[in-house]
């Protein structure tokens, strides 16, 4: 069957796939060598699901997320959105998907034109493509957007300028903006780590209303495992380390059971914020604390060199498939822990 | 200054205010446009030759004195002024206009286009300036001071053409640009409607600058008598001081200084507003 | 651990920032605290709230539009002799910085010289402040920084011949680390030591300082947003809010038992990550300017708990359990006794 040329044009229904990322690779090309960030990624956005990104700064998440949004074009695989590979649109199609699949950047304090008023920031598209009749309309629609993100009353923000506004408030706009064009998957980076505790919540908040009432899909990249915890629950978790994904599952087994050596590591390091819990916890000491450069991988699974369930002949040799793990709907990496759960698991 | 574009003309404008020399330089600056351009509706256009009263010392009937026309210098002066300030600001136009729009353009989308514009900066940069307009002048015996502006502007866009295209370079890496263009808003929208507004400071400094350079060429040009010209001009009253020898007559001398004095103060007026915009807009520049 | 008499007495202290000719802004206000041998003490609060301002204020340390405007800072020596930090001479100064008490600021990776090694930074700290009996000899100083990043685990061959921008964020926060700690104070104050350092990284340092302090036994103040932190390193802790201290306790007592609105906003605010999840509470409203503070209680505004009296009167940081060093629970609320702190779980993992 002949691959569909087109993105389904049809309403999604929820849970259904909408964006799709299989074996996406993306090799920068640097004087010191190929920096291989993203090394071979399949993961899927479901409608008013979130699934999240998660590791520590260069595992490649950040390099995830703009290709999945279509603002860096991968060196291998495909991405698809709604069926239709991205690379083979034609130019109504790069509209469609362009509308439909919108990119939250992390600072709330540079993704808003200093010089333009929340009203002008959050109806540029709509305008720009004939998608409001006149303006009081692209006010009423603005309007009808900023309530949606929180920003009440409406009209008092309207002819804001993004200084006269809080971070969380900024972000909002962000937010209001790429709904702007009905989007199906917000891509969100960051989109809270630069805003006060206090108001992380609320902006979480308004996101989940976002993905419970209009089904939209989440690709939500974040290093602070406590926002992944709380955003993505009812979600899927995915562990990234040097540009390949190590395990990932279903938030909150991944979170209290963790079968993979670095998410174990990670978890076990993360400082609680209870005093009873700090002092119980015992963090998982990893054999090295460096981490390797990219253009310098070790070979084998990436992870072996500090992998204190590392094994010479299996781990140096072959990097290991992400593979679902005794038919959970986990998938882990690792050929050790696979290799006991099947020995202990089966039979 | 990210305070929308109203907020930038209140920034530069305190900036002005609140700076010394600003202040100075724009009472200069306002007080010479005042005299020139309110001042001509109060003296008399006439202003007759006068065969008894050449070279008259400064008296209180002609305040500056007579020139060899035995014409009052003083009137002179308020209606020489015009021109070149005119003209100044044509070229300035001009050279700001394109530059913004090609050196815009060029930034943000780089390739081919860029390569062009970069070229054809190279080139034009190459093009003895002085030069031309000295062959052009000579050769088009009646040529309008306007014409002199425009080809001034013609030649003096690649220098700020580079420092725009920098700019805009730069800028373009911001996420909101990004944000723009993940909204599908198309180059031109971009660029002159979310880019270059971030950038007004910067070129409305540039545009006196370029009308200060504007002002010496074209005054320039009249000095050495390339330009001929009927109406009442500074640089030409400095021309024909010079040509008569004024300097050697004391009591010709204010007709031989005085458009010089004004020239002067003009720019330097420009210049002293030019300074403290750029400590306005610049906070590593602003004084502690 | 604990001597009878603090290390840091600190009394009313009130800090504010030139903002113009005649105008200014109180940053700090009323801030009062005694810190003894040994303890940790974690100033948690979010940005804007001061807590930088008044780490800098303890070792005169602020920019040079802010001054303290009222209160003192004692310090007391090891031989028992008390210095009056706001008074002291500029030589005094010099010789209690870094003597007696270091700081580690804030984003200070990024204010590495770029263009000296790592051994030349070592050089100019020990050089900028020579022993009394004279001139450390270059072999000195050598073997002092070697011992300084051994005692941080960091090997001294490789560092000290590194540019900083050949090493990684947690090596440099460690650097900085052995750098304060170069003429062994009694007091280390840090600055939010972790933020943008990686999880596991984050980790490598929190552990380090344990060690650290259990070697040294140095008094430590750090000034941090992340609860979790100071879960991990407090033995005390201090909420700030609009350039106060709000509430103070032991680690048990804030995080158990918060008796300030403003506390238990900020734990609800946050979750553990392992176990199930919890309800969580955003705080209405955002943080009020410095500049244009709410009257009475500063954060009435934002209160689930404020009531009349709120509004003009500013409650003073009341004793509810008082304790021995400094570490009884103190809150700053009229409705204080009122307080029940407790949280429901929202889904069991």
């Amino acid at each position: 069957m002949p691959e569909p040329k087109i993105p389904d044009p049809r309403e999604p229904s929820p849970g259904e796939a909408l964006l799709e990322l299989s074996g996406v690779e993306q090799t920068f090309h640097t004087k010191r060598g190929d920096v291989p960030a993203v090394a071979g990624v399949d993961l899927t956005v479901r409608a008013g699901k979130v699934l999240c990104l998660v590791g520590e700064s260069g595992c490649g998440k950040t390099t995830t997320a703009r290709a999945a949004a279509g603002l860096t074009k991968p060196t291998a695989g495909t991405i698809r959105f709604r069926g239709a590979d991205i690379a083979g649109l034609d130019r109504a199609g790069r509209q469609t998907f362009r509308e439909a699949v919108q990119y939250i950047h992390q600072d709330p304090y540079a993704s808003l034109n200093p010089v333009r008023t929340v009203y002008s920031t959050v109806t540029a598209g709509l305008r720009r493509h004939g998608r409001a009749a006149d303006r009081a309309d692209a006010r009423r629609r603005a309007a009808e957007l900023l309530e949606r993100v929180d920003l009440t009353p409406a009209e008092s923000y309207l002819d804001k300028y993004p200084h006269q506004l809080s971070g969380g408030q900024r972000q909002r706009v962000a937010i209001a903006r790429a709904l702007a064009m009905d989007s199906q998957v917000l891509i969100a980076d960051e989109s809270t780590s630069m805003l006060d505790v206090s108001i992380r919540v609320s902006l979480l908040n308004t996101l989940g209303r976002l993905r419970d009432e209009l089904d939209v899909g989440f690709l939500f990249i974040t290093h602070d495992l406590a926002v992944a915890k709380y955003f993505a629950w009812d979600g899927d978790i995915a562990v990234m380390y040097l540009g390949r994904i190590v395990e990932q599952g279903p938030t909150p087994r991944i979170i209290n059971d963790p079968q993979h050596p670095y998410t174990k590591a990670l978890i076990s390091a993360v400082c609680e914020p209870d005093p009873r819990l700090a002092r119980a916890k015992k963090a998982v000491t990893l054999r090295s604390s460096e981490i390797p450069s990219l253009t310098d991988l070790p070979s084998g699974c990436t992870f072996h060199p500090r992998c204190p369930l590392a094994e010479a002949d299996t781990c140096e040799t072959a990097a290991p498939p992400l593979a679902v793990l005794d038919g959970d709907s986990r998938r882990l990496a690792c050929h050790v822990v696979a290799r006991d759960h099947e020995q202990a698991g089966v039979g | 200054m990210s305070k929308g574009t109203g907020g930038t003309l209140s920034v530069m404008w305190q900036g002005i205010t609140r700076s010394p020399s600003g202040f100075t330089g724009m009472c200069i600056v306002a007080a010479i446009l005042a005299f020139v351009f309110v001042g001509r509706l109060t003296v008399d256009h006439h202003n007759p030759t006068d065969a008894d009263n050449i070279w008259q010392p400064m008296s209180g009937t002609h305040w500056l004195g007579t020139n060899f026309e035995g014409k009052d210098t003083f009137t002179k002066l308020v209606l020489g002024g015009a021109e070149p300030l005119w003209v100044g600001a044509l070229a300035a136009v001009v050279t700001v206009v394109i530059a913004v729009v090609l050196g815009a353009l060029a930034g943000y989308l780089r390739g081919r286009f860029d390569d062009l514009v970069l070229q054809l900066t190279d080139i034009t940069m190459t093009i003895p300036f002085i030069t031309i307009l000295i062959i052009v002048a000579s050769y088009f015996r009646d040529i309008s001071p306007w014409m002199v502006g425009l080809i001034i502007g013609l030649l003096t866009w690649p220098f700020l053409t580079r420092s725009i295209r920098a700019q805009v370079l730069s800028l373009k890496e911001r996420e909101f640009i990004e944000a723009a263009q993940l909204q599908n808003l198309g180059t031109m929208r971009i660029v002159f409607v979310d880019i270059l507004p971030n950038m007004a400071g910067y070129i409305f400094i540039n545009f006196i600058i370029a009308v200060t350079n504007a002002i010496y060429a074209i005054v320039g040009l009249y000095l050495l008598g390339l330009l001929p010209s009927t109406a009442e001009n500074w640089g030409l009253m400095i021309q024909q001081a010079w040509q008569n020898s004024a300097y050697l007559l004391p009591r010709a001398l204010p007709f031989l200084l005085a458009p010089l004095a004004m020239i002067a103060l003009f720019q330097v007026g420009l210049v002293l507003v030019t300074r403290s915009l750029e400590q306005a807009l610049n906070p590593r520049l602003r004084e502690r | 651990m604990a001597q009878a008499a603090p290390i840091l007495s600190v009394r009313d202290l009130s800090i504010v920032y030139k903002t113009g000719r005649r105008t200014s802004v109180t940053a700090a206000a009323d801030v009062s605290f005694d810190l003894y041998s040994g303890q940790s003490m974690a100033l948690v609060g979010e940005s804007g709230c001061g807590k930088t301002t008044l780490g800098l204020g303890l070792l005169r340390l602020l920019p040079r539009l802010g001054e303290v405007s009222s209160g003192e800072i004692v310090y007391r020596l090891k031989d028992g002799m008390s210095l009056d930090i706001l008074r002291l001479s500029k030589e005094d100064l010099r010789r209690f910085r870094w003597h007696e008490a270091a700081m580690v600021f804030q984003g200070a990776m990024n204010s590495f010289n770029p263009v000296l090694r790592i051994g030349e930074h070592f050089t100019d700290t020990l050089r900028s402040h020579e022993p009394a009996r004279g001139r450390r000899t270059r072999a000195e100083i050598t073997e002092r920084a070697e011992e300084l990043l051994r005692m941080v685990r960091l090997e001294p061959a490789r560092v000290l011949r590194s540019f900083p921008h050949e090493l990684s964020g947690g090596m440099k926060q460690r650097i900085l680390i052995a750098l304060a700690l170069a003429l062994e104070p009694q007091v280390l104050v840090l600055d939010e030591p972790t933020t943008a350092l990686d999880i596991l990284t984050q980790r490598s340092i929190v552990e380090q300082l344990h060690e650290l302090r259990e070697r040294l036994g140095f008094a430590m103040i750090f000034i941090t947003h992340d609860l979790g932190l100071a879960a991990e390193l407090a033995d005390r802790v201090a909420t700030m809010y609009a350039g106060r201290i709000i509430e103070t306790g032991t680690a048990e007592d804030v995080f158990y038992e918060p008796r300030h609105p403003y506390t238990v906003g900020l734990i609800k605010a946050v979750p553990p990550v392992v176990g199930d999840l919890p309800e969580l509470c955003s705080i209405p409203g955002s943080p009020p300017s410095l500049a244009s503070l709410p009257g009475g209680c500063s954060f009435h505004p934002r209160c689930g708990y404020a009531r009349d009296e709120c509004l003009d009167t500013r409650p003073e940081l009341t004793v509810l359990t008082p304790r021995a060093l400094d570490e009884g629970h103190s809150a700053a609320c009229l409705r204080a006794e009122e307080i029940e702190y407790t949280r429901k779980v929202v889904a069991r993992a």
